[in-house]
């Protein structure tokens, strides 16, 4: 009885907290907290439109998150997934801008030039950690700086628009390489949900039901006891690598065929590292990871009528969603100090005598 | 400073590694601390120097009861520990790391602690570049830069864990006089070490541990027999040994070497027969592990040859060697055997070597069930390995083992574990003898080694003894082989191939 009540407690303290703090936040620039509320609930909810906008929020996101979850298993932390996604969207560019086939047959092609554009991205993070020692998060960043760098070269010389160069894109698709919609003034369409869902999905079964999953498992959990067990290391860690780039590269895709229909300089919008922040909040579990990212898009499409109704930054809207993760992570880690403590009394240290 | 230790008691679960120790040590002497591994000499000197708080007894330093609870506090109280392997800071300058650990402070004064670096250095004869980095320091020099830090932070009683291995002969002089040099400034040096011929010759009054007790305390000078009888005790080699009919070579070793950064073990001639058990004897870190990890191709060897059955597997990759039937079982548990966070369950399946892309997890958890009852271990399939107790994780590892294997390594299989899983270890091994898996083991125990080797080889600091028949030796003589007291290329043994 006191233990359920003691999880419950620790399962909503971060979400209190964040509330609390954000609710600080407002206060402190002399706004309305209830009326920031009700407009970030009407900016994301207020209609089907609104409605049909956070999930194409929600879509890469989650896309980047069912990716995310691979690497995490296996220990990773692939910081490097924003270039990834940034990669899938140049490979999908170049395959946009190369090819002429008609729209059923040009999407599943340009989808899978973003997988395999993101997922070679990907590989090279990998190669990196696996033979070349360099950190995953190091490694990351650092491509994501190439990859930025490379699609400004890109938008500015190659595949600039005729006329004057601009860094609001490359000139538009031609239309059959424009995600089909549900029609009228929603920006949704079909291909891409069921690809986000069914993906997701997929990771979740290929984690839980393959020897591959456990394998990645094991490696997350103590790599040398694994590579003792005879578990292929770096061969897994490298195929971890090569997936969740897919699922970023996919992400990718859909940003420049679904919603921009080019590529920008901004084609990525930070979906990589926020997706880290859903599949953290989310505990790891795949099951949570859609519902968390759905929270996500809402937060950031919904705070983004605090500049328009309340002379507000829609930043505000990071401000919960950053609050939130960060109590979660000091929740998690204050009981694990607690739990420690209960465990060292119990046991004492080692057994180096 | 004088140092009593009073009715010390350290417990980690059942082990009881110190048991009701006292000692003193006197202001002014170096005192020697000898015993096997396992003895609880090293967790007695954690508790001195704030690594481990004690379950129960006093410290006292000058008559004076002190609480230490971190090695920072120990050091405030004037205690200070040389470990064996120096925990120095690498990318640092020597000055930076002589400089760490001082309180106070913004800035710190660096000209000063040149100028105290240069007087203590020459005080002691050591010669100790300021700027050059710790980490392109030999062994020796990196024990004389941690002395003159301690010395520098005020410590009055210094505690030199193993510090000769590594270093070179006149390093090791060097430190010897530096040390007689402290015990007439009237610091109290505490000196732990297997080596008996240097205990004999630096230390003036020696406390022998074994099994968490004092042995024996006895004043230099004394005799070598007596300091082995105390370590070792009187042991009756049990006559009951399994003569097992020996089948083909299972491994052979042709003049192999193999080293790591800090130890190098050459020369090491052997051939095991299917069913045979080789017993490695020695204490921690004189190159049995490294050994280990050559027969299971985890370590390249710098010269020689490894054959398995025959075939040539030198610097094959760790995965043909699994492919061969070759199985490793380290002596770290969960650090590197088992995978906290998994469940049995899931240990078993990922131990399954065929199998699909998909997993089974009925069939896995029925095969669990199977191998919980087969090896008696006291779980669940769902149950997580590290809430397995020490011997129910041993009975884990060996039950993921496949069903046949032709060469079994195995580090320290029964550490820590009571008498009953130690027994029912050994009845598991005993049937992979006869189904013909020869088995090379290490253990600090020379009882256990005895009665259970065919045949034996003693490590001391890097050196390997010939094989030795168990039969035909004694724990004595193994012990005095460990000590580096008998001269091992001397050895009046037979020859055995």
């Amino acid at each position: 009885m006191r233990n359920r009540l003691y999880n419950l407690l620790m399962g909503l303290a971060p979400v209190i907290l964040a509330l609390v703090l954000t609710t600080l936040a407002l206060v402190a620039v002399q706004a309305s907290p209830g009326e920031a509320y009700v407009n970030m609930l009407r900016g994301a909810f207020g209609s089907a439109e609104r409605v049909a906008d956070v999930l194409v929020a929600w879509v890469p996101l989650l896309l980047c998150a069912a990716g995310l979850l691979i690497t995490f298993t296996a220990g990773l932390w692939n910081i490097g997934i924003e270039g990834q996604i940034v990669f899938g969207a140049i490979f999908t560019t170049w395959a946009a801008r190369t090819l002429h086939l008609p729209t059923p047959l040009f999407i599943p092609i340009l989808l899978l030039m973003g997988a395999v554009g993101g997922g070679l991205w990907g590989l090279v993070a990998g190669t990196l950690k696996t033979y070349g020692r360099v950190h995953e998060i190091f490694a990351g960043l650092g491509l994501n700086f190439v990859a930025m760098a490379f699609t400004n070269y890109l938008i500015l010389d190659p595949w600039k628009r005729p006329g004057i160069a601009s860094t609001s894109g490359t000139e538009l698709f031609p239309k059959a390489a424009w995600l089909p919609t549900f029609g009228g003034a929603f920006a949704l369409g079909p291909v891409e949900v069921a690809l986000a869902v069914v993906t997701t999905v997929l990771v979740y079964l290929a984690l839980r039901g393959t020897r591959w999953g456990l394998e990645l498992k094991a490696i997350g959990k103590n790599i040398r006891s694994a590579f003792l067990m005879g578990v292929p290391t770096e061969r897994r860690m490298l195929s971890a690598f090569l997936l969740c780039g897919a699922l970023a590269g996919l992400a990718g895709a859909t940003q420049s065929i679904g919603v921009y229909h080019r590529l920008t300089p901004a084609i990525s919008s930070g979906y990589g590292y926020l997706a880290i922040l859903v599949v953290m909040l989310a505990g790891y579990r795949a099951l949570w990871v859609a519902p968390v990212a759905f929270f996500f898009a809402a937060a950031n499409k919904g705070s983004l009528q605090l500049p328009l109704q309340m002379q507000l930054d829609s930043a505000l809207g990071g401000v919960l969603q950053g609050a939130l993760v960060l109590f979660v992570v000091l929740t998690q880690g204050a009981r694990g100090k607690v739990a420690s403590r209960q465990e060292a009394s119990r046991q004492g240290m080692g057994d180096e005598v | 400073m004088k140092v009593e230790l009073l009715d010390i008691h350290k417990y980690f679960g059942p082990v009881r590694a110190n048991d009701g120790i006292s000692l003193t040590i006197e202001s002014g002497t170096i005192h020697g601390l000898l015993g096997e591994n396992g003895a609880g000499k090293t967790t007695l000197m954690k508790v001195l120097s704030g690594f481990v708080t004690p379950d129960r007894g006093q410290v006292l330093l000058d008559g004076r009861p002190v609480t230490i609870h971190n090695p920072a506090q120990a050091i405030a109280a004037g205690v200070g520990m040389l470990h064996q392997d120096p925990l120095d800071f690498p990318p640092l300058t020597v000055l930076d790391d002589f400089l760490l650990g001082r309180q106070g402070g913004l800035f710190p004064n660096r000209t000063q602690a040149r100028q105290e670096l240069a007087d203590l250095a020459g005080q002691f004869g050591f010669s100790l570049h300021p700027d050059t980095a710790v980490g392109s320091l030999t062994v020796g020099e990196r024990q004389q830069l941690e002395i003159l830090r301690l010395l520098c932070l005020g410590v009055q009683v210094l505690i030199l864990d193993e510090p000769t291995t590594g270093i070179s002969a006149a390093q090791k002089a060097s430190l010897f006089a530096a040390l007689r040099q402290l015990a007439a400034q009237g610091k109290a040096i505490i000196f732990v070490s297997h080596k008996l011929e240097e205990v004999q010759e630096l230390c003036r009054q020696v406390t022998v541990l074994r099994r968490g007790r004092v042995a024996g305390q006895v004043t230099m000078p004394c005799p070598t027999d007596r300091l082995v009888e105390l370590m070792f005790g009187q042991v009756l080699v049990s006559g009951e040994r399994q003569e097992m009919p020996l089948g083909q070579p299972a491994l052979e070793l042709l003049d192999l070497a193999v080293a790591d950064g800090r130890l190098q073990v050459s020369g090491v001639n052997l051939q095991v027969q299917a069913g045979e058990v080789i017993g490695l004897a020695g204490l921690e870190g004189s190159g049995q592990r490294l050994l280990l990890c050559a027969c299971a191709g985890l370590r390249r060897p710098l010269a020689g040859r490894v054959r398995l059955a025959g075939v040539d597997m030198t610097g094959q990759p760790y995965a043909r060697y699994l492919a061969a039937g070759v199985a490793y079982l380290p002596a770290g548990r969960l650090e590197e055997g088992l995978i906290p966070g998994l469940d049995l369950c899931e240990h078993v399946a990922l131990a399954e070597r065929e199998g699909g892309f998909f997993i089974n997890w009925p069939a896995a958890r029925q095969r669990t069930v199977a191998c919980i009852q087969d090896f008696n271990i006291k779980g669940r399939p769902e149950t997580r390995v590290e809430a397995l107790s020490g011997g129910n994780q041993q009975r884990a590892l060996l039950a993921l083992l496949p069903p046949s294997l032709r060469l079994l390594l195995l580090e320290h299989p029964t550490r820590g574990l009571d008498v009953e899983s130690t027994l029912w270890v050994w009845g598991k091994l005993l049937e992979r003898r006869r189904q013909g898996t020869a088995i090379i083991f290490t253990s600090a125990d020379l009882d256990e080694i005895l009665e259970h080797s065919d045949r034996i080889l003693v490590f001391s600091g890097g050196q390997v003894t010939r094989a030795l028949r168990a039969s035909e030796t004694t724990a004595a003589q193994l012990g005095e082989y460990i000590g580096g007291v008998s001269d091992v290329s001397r050895s009046t043994f037979p020859v055995s191939s």
